[in-house]
């Protein structure tokens, strides 16, 4: 049984299958195979999150991750949230906005796991953010702009659960 | 041969998915020493990268339910080996009966590592920095492990017999590991020492006690990292043991834990070093602890 098995997972919302060897990562068959090179490859060892996807919608490691053990679950990619330009998402939106992106490397990363976090906690504190995404490194910003552009994406996600003036949400 | 991390895991094996522990137990049984368990892989298929281990047959326990769960009884908590951290991280059950433990998993690696490193998989890797051991082992936790041909529980002080070794037999598996509740009165404290919030322990310290009018009893300290294995320092325990923990004994309880270790010096840290700060936290995460009972109201 080390030749290849059939996988059947949800990509981006679509189904996909094809068959895999037992020792296939997940980061080479999104990369390599299915050409979604937005899933950054960088350590290797769980240490950087640039290799950050989704499993039914949690932050996990396509680097330490076998292709085999996401048969039958959902995988989302930076490729899955946006079509183009004209439908980023409010963090995506906010990480250009906020100057959290240079080199770029580290960013599909960020996105995932904040989209995360947001969904749990919508209303972090900087702390919360900063304990959230210290798996994810980043050489060239020095984090502080990414930290503003996750909480600007979260003000921006409260003023518009509750249009008028909110107190407190909109400040930032 | 190549020693090194490659982006591919560079070793040929079967993969099995077994859906029940019996069907896992019955392919550990065949396959033996070749088989290789894969829980969240964290470490396990880090070290397959790097060629430490080449197991013939990999067993993904993940897809089996009996292995996946945390349930509150009467006497205390038991949690599925397959159990993730994130899962218990979770659990208001082990936030309010076992804040060291509670504690000790927060501050482990990353929400992503976390989401899917199992609790299992940290006790069977037996690193001696493993931060989920101090904390079990100061509440008195039990392991249940099983075989084809039955199944045994013994302490998990007793399961740790080296780094990377434990009391498991070929053939056997962790199933279960069980945490007593603890006394009326009981507070508990981790504390880690470590170069950056995503790294294994320099030292790791947990402790729990139970507050009987002015003195402390049941005292338990636990420390990672400064040994071969997770162990207890005996020799401060009992010198606290039926006495007022005044500040003065709460440092010479330190310091008897320090003399009582057996650090080595690695890339992490000194040995010197991990003495000094064993006097430190060890202190520490008592004084931290007596504040719990406090908060927990369990004394005036
Ligand atoms: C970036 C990074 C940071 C980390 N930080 C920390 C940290 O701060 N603290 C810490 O303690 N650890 C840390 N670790 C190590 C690791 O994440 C933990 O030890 C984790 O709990 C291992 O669990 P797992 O399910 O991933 O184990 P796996 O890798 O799947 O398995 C580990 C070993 O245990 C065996 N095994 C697993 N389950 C069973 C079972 N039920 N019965 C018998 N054998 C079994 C496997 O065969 C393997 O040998 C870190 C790892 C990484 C990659
Ligand atoms: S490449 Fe996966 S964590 Fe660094
Ligand atoms: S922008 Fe370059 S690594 Fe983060």
């Amino acid at each position: 049984m080390t030749e290849p098995r059939v996988i059947r997972f949800r990509l981006n919302g679509e189904w996909v299958q094809l068959g895999v060897a037992p020792n296939e990562l997940l980061i080479n068959v999104l990369r390599e195979r299915l050409h979604l090179t937005g899933t950054k490859y960088w350590c290797g060892i769980g240490e950087c999150g640039g290799c950050t996807v989704l499993l039914d919608g949690e932050p996990v490691l396509s680097c330490l991750t076998l292709a085999v053990d996401v048969d039958g679950r959902e995988i989302t990619t930076i490729e899955g949230l946006a079509t183009g330009e004209d439908d980023l998402t409010p963090l995506q939106r906010a990480f250009i906005e906020e100057g959290a992106i240079q080199c770029g490397f580290c960013t599909p990363g960020f996105i995932l796991t904040a989209q995360a976090l947001l969904r749990e906690n919508p209303n972090p504190t900087e702390e919360e953010i900063r304990e959230y995404v210290r798996g994810n490194l980043c050489r060239c910003t020095g984090y502080v702009n990414i930290v503003r552009a996750i909480k600007r994406a979260a003000s921006e996600a409260a003023k518009s659960r509750r249009p008028g003036p909110a107190a407190g949400a909109a400040s930032g | 041969m190549n020693r090194f991390n490659t982006h591919i895991i560079p070793v040929e094996f079967e993969y099995h998915e077994p859906r029940t522990i019996r069907e896992a137990l019955e392919l550990l049984a065949r396959w033996g020493e070749d088989a290789k368990i894969l829980a969240g892989g964290t470490d396990l298929l880090v070290q397959m990268k790097m060629r430490r281990v080449e197991p013939k047959c990999v067993i993904n326990i993940k897809r089996i339910p009996e292995l996946d769960y945390i349930r509150e009884g009467p006497a205390g908590v038991r949690i599925g080996a397959a159990t993730r951290l994130r899962r218990l991280e979770r659990s208001g059950a082990i936030k309010r009966l076992f804040p060291a433990l509670h504690r000790a998993i927060g501050w482990m690696a990353s929400v992503q590592v976390r989401n899917m490193a199992t609790i299992g998989g940290n006790l069977c890797n037996a690193s001696p920095a493993a931060d989920t051991a101090p904390p079990l082992m100061v509440y008195g936790a039990r392991v249940k492990l099983a075989s084809v041909s039955g199944e045994r529980t013994l302490p998990l002080e007793d399961f740790f017999t080296g780094p990377g070794q434990t009391a498991m037999r070929p053939g056997e598996m962790l199933t279960e590991i069980w945490i007593p509740r603890q006394p009326e009165g009981t507070g508990s404290a981790f504390i880690k020492v470590a170069r950056t919030a995503m790294d294994l322990a320099k030292v790791n310290v947990a402790v729990a006690l139970t507050l009987k009018g002015w003195s402390a009893f049941n005292v338990r300290i636990a420390l990672g990292s400064v040994a071969p294995t997770p162990m207890r320092a005996r020799e401060a325990e009992a010198a606290l043991e039926g006495r007022p923990p005044t500040e003065g004994l709460l440092r010479r309880v330190g310091d008897i834990a320090s003399e009582e270790i057996r650090p080595i010096t690695d890339v992490r840290s000194t040995a010197e070093y991990r003495r000094e700060v064993t006097k430190v936290i060890v202190a520490d995460a008592l004084r931290k602890a007596l504040g719990m009972v406090r908060v927990g109201g369990g004394v005036g």
